[in-house]
């Protein structure tokens, strides 16, 4: 891309793709835009007035969007400290030479290939019941009191089924980089004085600090939607404890059939994410240069 | 202090043995070269003695102490790496304070030995730059000053040059070589190139397929050959080996004659030839002729100012006292 002729020709065969994409995110968000400004609730039919910043003025004063904020960084929070922190283990276990590798990798891949429906309706009726459930089983085997994950434990346990989700990938991510370390320098370390634990802080930690970035943010543009999970589970309850903000529009778009409060709501949540994606490059985007 | 003693040492990876029994002894404040063709064993070699590789049997002394199950951070040995092996996140300094920070080396005494490398080095321009921002000297100058700073016993250089153009490695040729002279401290060295192994070594180590050819002083070597493997490997261009009824002349197997122990002359000699390939260098002119009677061209060195041409016809002999001869087993008779 050194002159100008191949930049000129550059932009001109991206174009199509260019425009492509921005008349599929203009066309919807201008729409969810319009719908936020109007009084437009399916149950009452009729005119659809338009009523100004009326719609956000309601969602925001709402006391469940507190909690669905709250709740939603923290599900991204927990999900991330503990894929980041787990994967990073697991990496450096499958890094290890061991007998069945390549089973043991594709074993530890698959959670990611289960759909969040389906991996939602297995942890809450294989493992999460307190009754029938494995680890309600495992309790009364030890007779202690088994946990009733989804009243006593509601938001812990949807951080705990989404990572199981996404361990995977950022074991997968964390895994390749781990693999591209080069040798010699472990080696160097390792003449240097360095022991285990120093060779993982001072040479493993930083070379994968690009690979975690990249975790981070691709997992958290994901998770900011979590959806489905909490939909089969706990249907956002008990109260609003496992709501998020994606669960609270479903709600009041689809449940409370409010086209506009809904709306409000989507707009209130790409403004969120967009917030959590200039606050995340600002700190950990850096390592992405160079 | 820096003895290094290898005393019946052998390695095996799975089934393959790549290096049998071997016994070697490194004195303290030589520059032994390991030199060898590629896949002999010098990297597994000198692995072994770092301690980043197992011995299958035998014993590494350091110092005249057992070494063998020691860890390589206690062994006291630094190591040159062929990729330079720099820690790319890491700054000069901090790649060059690192050792001396695992050690746990008090700031000061660090920083004081940080600019003494530099200096030494030539470093002290480029502290505060990452490894990525430098060239590959300079990169190989920073490798070798994390090297110093830990004042090791030894050093151990695995091919240390052979990333670099031909003018720099003669210039990190001449560095090393003077650092040996400074610091004293026995150093180890692989290579593949004979002409670094003759002009550092004090000692050079020739290997072949993991066994020891011969071990000497560059000029023994040169001189003494012990077999044909060594003939053929030391010297530059390679040694003439010649078969049959020349070789019965002189009553042995193979002779061998090196290209500078024949005397070129257009008028008459032992052995009649046309001219092949010449190559002038300037100083000298190497040609390789055709003698009559020959399987193989000969490769004779003449002065560079040698007027002589493709398919003229010239005469050779051979200085009967830089004659090598071999045995059918390939070992020198005397
Ligand atoms: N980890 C290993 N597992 C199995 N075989 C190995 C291993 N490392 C080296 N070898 C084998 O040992 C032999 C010697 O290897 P080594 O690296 O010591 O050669 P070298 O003399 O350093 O060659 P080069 O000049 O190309 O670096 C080679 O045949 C190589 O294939
Ligand atoms: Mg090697």
């Amino acid at each position: 891309m050194a002159t100008k002729a191949s930049r000129s020709a550059a932009r001109l065969m991206i174009s199509p793709a260019v425009l492509l994409l921005l008349g599929w995110m203009l066309v919807p968000l201008s729409l969810t835009i319009y719908f936020s400004f109007l009084r437009y609730n399916l149950i009452t039919p009729g005119a659809n007035p338009f009523v100004g910043w009326e719609n956000y003025y309601w969602f925001l004063t709402d006391p469940s969007f507190k909690a669905a904020m709250v709740n939603t960084l923290l599900l991204v929070g927990g999900v991330l400290l503990i894929t980041v922190a787990g994967g990073i283990l697991f990496a450096l276990l499958l890094d290890q030479p061991m007998w069945g590798q390549g089973i043991i990798r594709i074993m530890a891949i698959s959670p990611f290939f289960v759909m969040p429906t389906v991996s939602g309706l297995v942890w809450k009726n294989m493992f999460m019941n307190p009754v029938n459930g494995i680890f309600g089983h495992l309790a009364q085997a030890l007779n202690v009191q088994p946990i009733d994950f989804f009243s006593q434990i509601p938001l812990l346990s949807i951080i705990l089924i989404v990572s199981w989700q996404w361990l995977p990938f950022a074991t997968l991510i964390l895994l390749t980089a781990l693999q591209s370390l080069d040798q010699e320098q472990l080696e160097a370390a390792e003449m240097d004085g360095a022991g285990a634990f120093s060779r993982f802080f001072h040479i493993m930690l930083p070379h994968l600090a690009r690979a975690i970035t990249v975790v981070i943010l691709i997992q958290t543009i994901f998770l900011l939607s979590i959806f489905a999970e909490i939909l089969v589970t706990t249907n956002g309850g008990p109260g609003v404890s496992t709501t998020n903000l994606t669960y609270l529009i479903y709600v009041s778009s689809l449940l409370q059939f409010d086209v506009g409060m809904g709306s409000a709501g989507g707009v209130l949540a790409i403004i969120l994410a967009n917030i959590v994606a200039i606050f995340l490059m600002r700190m950990i985007g850096k390592n992405l240069d160079a | 202090m820096g003895h290094i003693q290898l005393k019946g040492v052998k390695k095996n990876f799975g089934d393959v043995t790549v290096i049998p029994t071997l016994d070697l002894e490194i004195e303290d404040g030589k520059f032994v070269v390991f030199v060898g063709p590629s896949g002999c064993g010098k990297s597994t070699l000198l692995r072994l003695i770092a301690g980043l590789e197992d011995v299958t049997e035998g014993v590494v002394e350091i110092d005249g102490q057992d070494a063998t199950g020691l860890p390589p951070a206690k062994r006291r040995l630094a190591m040159v790496f062929q990729s330079y092996a720099l820690y790319p996140h890491m700054s000069v300094r901090k790649n060059i304070a690192f050792p001396m920070k695992m050690a746990r080396i008090p700031q000061e005494e660090q920083e004081q030995r940080i600019t003494e490398a530099a200096r030494v080095l030539n470093l002290t321009d480029y502290l505060d730059r990452r490894p990525g921002q430098l060239s590959g000297g300079q990169r190989q100058r920073v490798a070798i000053g994390r090297a110093i700073v830990r004042e090791p016993a030894a050093f151990l250089f695995d091919e240390p040059l052979s990333n670099l153009d031909a003018a720099l490695r003669v210039g990190m040729r001449l560095e090393i070589s003077e650092l040996h002279k400074r610091l004293a401290t026995t150093m180890i060295y692989v290579t593949h190139d004979q002409v670094e192994a003759m002009t550092m070594a004090d000692k050079i180590v020739v290997l072949n397929a993991g066994v020891i050819e011969q071990v000497g002083s560059p000029l023994e070597l040169y001189r003494e050959p012990r077999n044909l493997f060594v003939a053929g490997f030391i010297g530059s261009p390679r040694m003439n080996l010649l078969e049959g009824s020349v070789a019965e002349k002189y009553d042995a197997h193979i002779v061998g004659i090196r290209p500078e122990h024949i005397e070129v002359s257009a008028a008459s000699g032992d052995w009649t030839g046309t001219v092949g390939v010449s190559e002038h260098l300037g100083s000298d002119t190497f040609f390789r002729v055709n003698v009559e009677g020959f399987a193989e061209p000969v490769t004779v060195r003449a002065d560079g100012d040698v007027d002589l041409h493709y398919g003229d016809t010239i005469h050779l002999t051979p200085d009967p006292h830089q004659l090598h001869r071999f045995d059918r087993d390939s070992a020198r008779l005397a």
